[in-house]
């Protein structure tokens, strides 16, 4: 019984975290001013300092929660997110006038939601999971009422979130009637007992549960509410859904697919590898046509999350490892560069063309400078974390044979570098005439930037830590 | 001690950029900061020369610290007598590079030298590292500074420039990232651990039919560096666009990258397929001689014209290193030195004219012996050196290399021999109609002869020309235990393989032979 609540902290802290933010909202009197991101602050910090506490020791909860060092570690990375995602609202929440109390509600339930996703040893508690995250995040999308993309993009985002859910569920109830388990372990053990029948009951269950995974990881050709809901959004939410959502959702994606569906892994790989190439291919040269850095940034997450699934069909433990290390080095980069986006931007101006950031190098030149290095990071160019890692997802696909996959995820993320220059061009290259002047940034949201770079050089350059942290991480999968 | 050859540079660009510039107006100063700390690094790379025991083959100052232990990488530098000159080459250029740019750059100086000295720690970095993966990451990192060189301080088309040669050249390695990765998982496949570094590698036997992949991965990349002939087409953009201590440090350091990698990683690590694509190589090197001199002769533009000149030299570099043997390597690596200190000093002056009459069309110009004598004489000095002028730089290194290449396979030479002549054409064509004659142009009359700031620059890039020329052995005794190590390498294996298999290509079996035809101290 021991370990039965142990598992269950680093949520408790959050949910506790959002409860009182809530609290606190309800008691706030009109007009005064209260640390509740702070709150949220602490909160995520219990969760990161429990999670280390629990750091090789296997907590399991109630059978269906297990805090192993995998799960662990994307706690970590979203707790990380969450952080940063904080740092950067409390500015756009004073300037766009957002409610404070559920603004910060919101993201910390949807972090349960994910931290839970990301923990989550049985199919239901992993719906429930996503359940959770995911209408957080819908309300969050349109948490501006007044403005009309926000609204459509929460329209869109919602109703295909629903139809990949009930997706999702199909595949559950599947997988369920082929081996009267829900339990990964069970499904696991089931479907390795039965592996050589090929049961088209057991393909049917893995395309549901693909599909529904391909949409929240937005995946080619699932991805279509992407750069719509990206772009409708408040940057600042976008980039917490770019990465936490992501993050939580492909730890799921690999347990799910790893370790109860390994057995049928010569099903899934080529179709997932098909899957990773269309994801890539499609994300960087559409990216290429944006004229809008949001939607541009859409794509790039989109062809990021080929990157992983590349990292998912070497089907080893360097995959898994290199997956965990791109998600935190993913989301600290691409929060960083969501983060100057919403802070360069105005309560009616949202500041996202590609020609708003002429100049930036003359009037912000520290922020243009943390824009470029995240974008160089983006691109994979060293000594920046980016680089890392696509080294390491890359070296794992070399390790399982996939040199095509490798080549091609080379090639495209040459391609994106060239979107991510086409910014720094207009940055550092144009002249600023006719830029509105931006407002000043405020100092929280410059000090969220520095550790966001400084975290970026560091896994860039000193990433040995985090690397075998990330490759003690794995050993349950298999 | 070669940790602080490329440490101090990117200490002192990071101390430059926390420097606030008081929007300009501590310009002066900053430049002075500059130039003391490229000076400095200068001084570091001429002791790291005098601390070199020039009679060993082996590494030397070698330092090596684990850095990511679980896949084996290690930071690992050393130098041998093929990377010493070009650090100290590299060591040498960039002072002068930052002086070429004391008066022409006058926007955002602070970044302009912040960007200088940390392209030149990377390429440095890019010479010392003895592990495949640091090699990389200096590689690619060098990329960042200098697009933003050519980018921001650039002439007219420099953006589409900048994102030419940045997108060119990270297609380019990005292919060699997936072999290096190939690579260093054989080795695990081998040995059990995972390793990156070059000198194990070195020893792991490949396959013949992934050899033949990881080469061509590594080749395109090296080859696009070069530029190898059909891969220059972003030379001419890069050079004719970048400011002129850009040119500089392009021409006279990165071009080398790519020659040195061949040197250094494609040949040796896979000699059995370098052997096989050797000739191809060697044949779209002679043609890279032939066409980058034809095209250098019809250009308009004094600076295109240079640029397209090393097209055709770097061809006499891939040559010598296609022969395989002593004198076509050691040829190419003094080819790289001379044509580095040469073609630096063409892209200065050219640079000069431009800063005086904003123009760099030959037919603006004409005469100006007449008004300006200290810059012709200099001109001509780079010049004649340029042309492979014997008692100066360029005719040891072109020597050399033919000498190699025709001991290996002679057709080649013929052609190549053509290039020699075109070169002396194309350039002094283009002196005579720039330099001699009559002033056609009343605006030229009155241009300033060279300025103190200019004379410091351009007399240690002609005396070291001169010296070049007149005592060759002192740059080619250091290189030459070395060089043979690498020939012997690749020829050994090659051998190996002859033995093996009898009936193999006739060329292999001659290849192999050549060594055996020369004395070869030792």
């Amino acid at each position: 019984m021991g370990g039965t609540f142990d598992a269950l902290v680093p949520m408790l802290c959050v949910t506790l975290a959002a409860l009182a933010s809530m609290w606190a909202e309800a008691f706030r009197r009109e007009g005064d001013r209260m640390p509740i991101g702070g709150l949220g602050l602490v909160g995520l910090a219990g969760a990161a300092i429990s999670a280390v506490l629990l750091w090789d020791r296997n907590a399991e909860g109630f059978g269906v929660i297990a805090a192993d060092n995998f799960g662990l570690f994307v706690t970590i990375v979203l707790a990380v997110v969450g952080v940063l995602t904080i740092l950067f609202s409390s500015q756009v929440i004073r300037r766009d006038g957002l409610p404070v109390g559920e603004y910060y509600a919101l993201v910390l339930f949807s972090i349960v939601g994910m931290i839970m996703m990301a923990t989550a040893t049985d199919l239901l508690v992993i719906f429930v999971a996503l359940e959770i995250l995911s209408l957080a995040v819908y309300v969050l999308t349109a948490i501006r009422r007044d403005s009309l993309p926000g609204t459509e993009a929460a329209f869109k985002y919602f109703l295909l979130g629903a139809f990949s859910s009930a997706f999702f569920l199909y595949g559950i109830a599947f997988t369920y009637g082929v081996t009267g388990s829900t339990r990964l372990a069970a499904v696991g053990a089931s479907l390795s007992a039965q592996a050589a029948d090929g049961n088209p009951m057991v393909l049917a269950a893995l395309g549901l549960l693909l599909v529904g995974f391909a949409f929240k990881i937005s995946a080619v050709p699932f991805h279509m509410w992407t750069p719509d809901a990206y772009e409708g959004a408040p940057a600042v939410v976008t980039g917490f859904m770019s990465t936490g959502v992501k993050a939580a959702a492909f730890a799921a994606f690999a347990r799910v697919f790893l370790s109860a569906y390994g057995p049928f892994s010569d099903d899934w790989v080529p179709v997932v590898s098909a899957v990773a190439v269309a994801t890539m291919v499609l994300g960087t040269v559409v990216g290429v046509a944006q004229s809008s850095l949001k939607r541009m940034l859409a794509y790039s997450s989109i062809a990021h999350g080929g990157y992983l699934l590349v990292g998912l069909v070497a089907v080893n433990e360097v995959g898994v490892a290199a997956i965990l290390f791109y998600l935190l080095a993913y989301s600290v980069t691409n929060l960083a560069a969501f983060g100057v986006i919403a802070l360069l931007g105005q309560r009616d101006q949202p500041n996202d063309g590609l020609r708003d950031y002429a100049g930036l190098w003359h009037s912000h030149p520290a922020l243009a400078a943390l824009m470029a290095v995240s974008l160089l990071s983006l691109g994979g160019l060293p000594p920046t974390a980016g680089f890392i890692g696509k080294w390491y997802i890359f070296s794992a696909a070399v390790s399982a044979g996939h040199y095509g996959l490798a080549v091609i995820g080379m090639l495209t993320s040459v391609i994106s570098v060239f979107f991510y220059l086409r910014v720094v061009v207009m940055m550092y290259m144009a002249s600023r005439e006719g830029a509105a002047a931006p407002a000043p940034i405020g100092r929280v949201g410059m000090a969220a930037l520095a550790l966001s770079i400084v975290a970026i050089f560091y896994l860039g350059m000193l990433p040995t830590r985090v690397l075998d942290l990330a490759a003690a991480s794995v050993g349950g999968m298999f | 001690m070669l940790t602080l050859s490329w440490a101090l540079p990117l200490a002192g660009a990071v101390a430059l950029l926390l420097v606030g510039d008081g929007d300009g107006r501590r310009d002066g100063m900053i430049r002075w900061a500059a130039l003391g700390i490229s000076l400095a690094s200068f001084a570091v790379t001429l002791a790291i020369w005098l601390a070199f025991e020039p009679g060993s083959a082996e590494f030397q100052l070698v330092e090596r610290v684990p850095w990511i232990p679980a896949f084996g990488i290690d930071y690992h530098v050393g130098i041998d007598g093929i990377s010493l000159l070009l650090v100290v080459l590299t060591g040498f250029l960039t002072p002068i590079a930052l002086l070429s740019s004391w008066e022409s750059v006058t926007k955002k100086v602070k970044e302009f030298s912040v960007f200088l000295l940390a392209l030149e720690a990377a390429m440095i970095g890019v010479f010392i590292s003895l592990d495949l993966f640091l090699f990389y990451v200096f590689w690619d990192a060098m990329l960042i500074p200098m697009y933003f060189l050519i980018g921001i301080w650039g002439y007219d088309r420099r953006i589409y420039a900048a994102i030419k040669f940045m997108l060119y050249t990270m297609a380019g390695s990005v292919l060699m990232l997936v072999a290096i990765l190939g690579l260093a998982y054989l080795h695990s496949q081998a040995t059990g651990v995972y390793s990156f570094d070059l000198l194990r590698l070195y020893t792991l036997e490949i396959a013949p039919a992934a050899q033949q992949w990881f080469f061509l991965a590594f080749f395109v990349a090296f080859a696009i560096k070069v530029p190898l002939f059909p891969f220059h087409t972003w030379l001419p953009d890069a050079h004719v666009q970048a400011p002129t201590a850009g040119s500089i440090i392009l021409a006279g350091v990165l071009l080398k990258m790519g020659t040195y990698g061949l040197v250094r990683f494609a040949f040796p690590l896979f000699p059995l397929a370098a052997a096989d694509y050797a000739p191809w190589i060697a044949l779209l090197a002679v043609v890279g001689i032939v066409y980058g001199a034809l095209v250098a002769m019809v250009q308009p533009d004094m600076k295109k014209l240079v640029a397209y000149s090393s097209v055709s030299h770097l061809g006499f570099v891939v040559l010598g290193i296609c022969a395989m043997n002593v004198q076509g390597v050691q040829g190419a690596v003094y080819q790289m030195l001379a044509h580095g200190v040469s073609t630096g000093g063409l892209f200065l002056i050219v640079g000069m004219l431009s800063d005086r009459r904003h123009t760099r069309l030959i037919a603006e110009f004409g005469g100006l012996r007449n008004v300006m004598p200290r810059l012709t004489a200099a001109f001509l000095i780079i010049t004649l050196a340029s042309i492979g002028m014997p008692a100066l730089n360029g005719f040891v290194g072109e020597f050399l290399t033919m000498l190699g290449a025709y001991l290996w396979m002679p057709q080649f030479v013929i052609v190549a021999g053509l290039g020699v002549i075109l070169s002396a054409v194309y350039m002094l064509w283009m002196f005579q109609r720039v330099y001699l004659g009559e002033i056609t142009h009343e605006e030229n009359r009155t241009l300033p002869d060279l300025t103190a700031r200019e004379w410091v620059s351009v007399v240690p890039l002609c005396a070291v020309a001169i010296v070049m020329g007149i005592f060759p052995g002192v740059f080619l005794a250091p290189m030459e235990p070395a060089v043979e190590r690498v020939v012997e390498r690749v020829q050994s294996v090659r051998a190996l393989r002859v033995d093996g298999s009898l009936g193999a290509v006739p060329f292999e079996a001659e290849a192999a032979q050549a060594p055996g035809d020369e004395p070869v101290e030792r």
